[in-house]
């Protein structure tokens, strides 16, 4: 407690004068279950990117090759410090990709 | 200077709102405050006033949407009274700890039940916990008056919080009286725009209206006390400088004869002028009564309050709301009874509630409630045994 | 000097908007007046009080007039004893009534003087309404000089428009001629 400012300190109002701090609260500490994509079973449908709350699943660049030789333009990948593990990817997947795992810290 | 023309108490209020140039006004019209929401209309329509007029649906989105225009810069007005303030009272505490610089008009009314349009205290004391500055005015002129004020005091960089200028309800917002109008160019001399307070603005974003956590919370809660604490001086320095511009001096309380009193009697808005009309009868006839009238309520002026009744033998508080349930009774009772009792005063005060939901105020009723208060000169707090007694109800 | 008036008509009569005029003719003077009604929930026909009070001083008092100096009834069925509780000792009842100022005082008792006007008939030939106010501030005007005839014509242009300023002097002008004091 000592480190935080005191009420003399801080900004009138509780304004928040830096934008864009919100990316340094980690919200994944609260995270008791993880989820973990099967990259061999994803289809690339969106459904799981579209669903995220946060959003805490980015589509990126990244071509993928499966091993029954189909070849994904991009890779679905979760980003594990704003995922708070609610599942709903998990749940919306509709050919069940994703796995919610127990957390292990 | 202005010109004094005839006119209402709740015109006086439009006309001050439309001075202070506002750029932003939502109401939503109740009775007694309509006729501030029309003329103000009135003016927006027909180009007298360069405003947004945001049409809601509610009291409740009336404030918020002056919450949304203040955060954003804009020099903002509402009105409201009785269920339309309670259905504010929510945004009212976010309105004072966002820091945002609102003015807005109440026109006393009780509240319901049963249902009742006409004049007390109970709307305006019930917001007393808000953190708004709060004054009361005696009649059209202080109204007005008050309103312009209300911006420089709250727009001031040591303040930065909202100002309520309550009038009493029909006896004062539809009134008839002289008022000597402040125009435009004199009323932003005297209460410049200035945005000195975080304002939303796209190229320099900043977060308003933020969750705080218990690590957080009790901080900003601290500084508006102390912000409230530190307007005294504002308000001061508003007035001093309001009787240089506009020749009309106002106190955070005006005294009457208070120095010889026995009795001092404290009272609120339009009762205040039935009690110095008394007041000035009664020292003819050699009755040694004094007057406080209090004009601004929040932050309290316990200082100016505890030099007026430095001499007297009796306090006699005069309540136009009940905090029922209470250890006080009437509102206004409670703030001087705890002044008196931070600075050792023994002697009696006692409260009378008078005038609920329109019920009229007489002279007749002021009187006997001196004669009460009289019969107690001399006596200790501890020996009175009934503080309170409501006066003009039928037994 | 103060003067305290009472107004007694009913909902739509426009006892208030009376009230208002006399205030606003007495502020343009430069005296310092106040207008206000007993304020009631607003129904047609319904009684309706309103109050002047007029001084050259600032006045404080708020408190509604129970001890008038003068009383004005717009409503002919009104006009009795009934109105006029509380009226000063020689204090001053301005009626609107077909009758005359001494067949009223029989009525009233001795203690008043008593102004007449057939204001209705007035409002009738002019607006073909029954809408008595302006007369009776006309008859007001006539039987007490508290204000003059030129601030109540301008008090009339500033409150209404032009077409119903013209209308209402026209009314007031007949009704100063035709009020009857006793």
């Amino acid at each position: 407690m000592g480190a935080l400012p005191g009420w003399r300190e801080l900004p009138r109002g509780a304004a928040i004068l830096e934008p864009g701090s919100s990316v340094r609260y980690k919200t994944s500490s609260w995270r008791v279950l993880k989820p973990v994509i099967d990259q061999e079973r994803c289809i690339r449908c969106r459904i799981c990117w579209t669903y995220c709350p946060e959003p805490a699943i980015h589509e990126i660049d990244k071509p993928y090759t499966a091993k029954s030789g189909r070849t994904y333009r991009v890779t679905y990948e979760i980003d594990y410090d704003y995922c708070k593990g609610c599942g709903i990817c998990a749940e919306e997947c509709p050919v069940k990709a994703i796995t919610m795992v127990e957390e292990v810290r | 200077m202005g010109k004094v023309i005839p006119i209402s108490g709740n015109y006086a209020v439009a006309y001050a709102a439309k001075a202070a140039d506002v750029d932003v006004i939502a109401a939503y019209p109740i009775t007694p405050q309509t006729a501030v929401v029309e003329k103000l209309s009135e003016f927006v329509a027909n180009g007298e006033l360069d405003a947004e007029f945001i049409h809601v649906e509610s009291e409740h989105s009336a404030l918020s949407a002056v919450v949304g225009a203040s955060a954003v810069g804009a020099r903002v007005f509402t009105a409201t009274s009785a269920q339309g303030l309670l259905l504010m009272y929510e945004i009212m505490h976010i309105a004072s700890t966002l820091r945002l610089p609102i003015v807005m008009g109440i026109a006393a009314r009780a509240i319901s039940a049963p249902i009742n349009i006409w004049c007390d205290h109970s709307d305006f004391m019930a917001a007393s916990d808000t953190g708004w500055i709060m004054f009361m005015a005696m009649n059209a002129q202080e109204a007005h008056d008050l309103v312009i004020a209300g911006f420089r005091i709250a727009e001031d960089p040591k303040v930065h919080l909202p100002v309520a200028v309550g009038y009493d309800g029909f006896l004062v917002s539809h009134t008839i009286e002289p008022v000597n109008i402040i125009e435009r160019d004199e009323a932003l001399k005297y209460a410049p725009k200035r945005v000195t307070w975080y304002t939303l603005n796209p190229d320099k974003p900043i977060t308003l209206g933020p969750l705080a956590s218990p690590d957080w919370y009790f901080e900003f809660r601290v500084q508006l006390q102390d912000a409230i604490e530190g307007a005294r001086e504002v308000i001061s320095n508003a007035f001093a400088e309001f009787a240089q511009h506009f020749g009309r001096k106002y106190g955070e309380v005006d005294a009457y004869y208070t120095d010889d009193a026995d009795v001092v009697l404290v009272t609120m808005g339009s009762a205040s002028g039935t009690a110095l009309a008394y007041v000035e009868e009664a020292r003819k006839e050699g009755v040694k009564v004094g007057l406080i009238n209090v004009r601004l309520f929040r932050p309290f002026p316990e200082e100016f309050i505890a030099k007026h009744i430095e001499n007297a033998k009796v306090v006699a508080v005069v309540d136009r709301a009940v905090n029922a349930g209470s250890s006080f009774v009437g509102p206004l009772y409670s703030d001087i009874a705890v002044t008196m009792f931070k600075r050792g005063f023994d002697i009696p005060v006692v409260n009378y509630i008078t005038g609920l939901g329109g019920r009229a105020v007489l002279k007749d009723h002021i009187d006997h409630m001196v004669k009460h208060a009289l019969s107690l000169v001399g006596k200790k707090m501890r020996d009175i045994k009934t503080h309170y007694a409501f006066v003009g109800v039928r037994e | 000097m103060l003067v305290e008036i009472r107004w007694h008509g009913r909902g739509g009569q426009g006892a208030v908007t009376a009230a208002e005029l006399v205030a606003y003719a007495s502020i343009i003077k430069g005296y310092y007046a106040l207008a206000f009604p007993e304020f009631g929930a607003e129904r047609r026909g319904a009684p309706v009080t309103a109050y002047n009070r007029l001084s050259d001083k600032v006045i404080y008092d708020r408190s509604p007039v129970l001890s008038p100096d003068i009383v004005v009834i717009l409503d002919p069925t009104m006009v009795g004893r009934d109105v006029i509780h509380g009226l000063k000792k020689h204090g001053l009842v301005v009626a609107n009534t077909a009758k005359k100022p001494r067949e009223l005082a029989e009525i009233l008792g001795p203690d008043y003087r008593v102004a007449t006007v057939d204001a209705t008939k007035i409002a009738m030939e002019v607006f073909r309404l029954p809408i008595v106010n302006t007369a009776m501030v006309s008859a007001l005007v006539a039987a007490s000089g508290i204000i003059d005839l030129d601030s109540l014509l301008q008090a009339v242009s500033a409150r209404f428009s032009a077409r119903l300023a013209s209308l209402n002097e026209q009314v007031i002008r007949k009704a100063y001629e035709l009020t009857e004091v006793m």
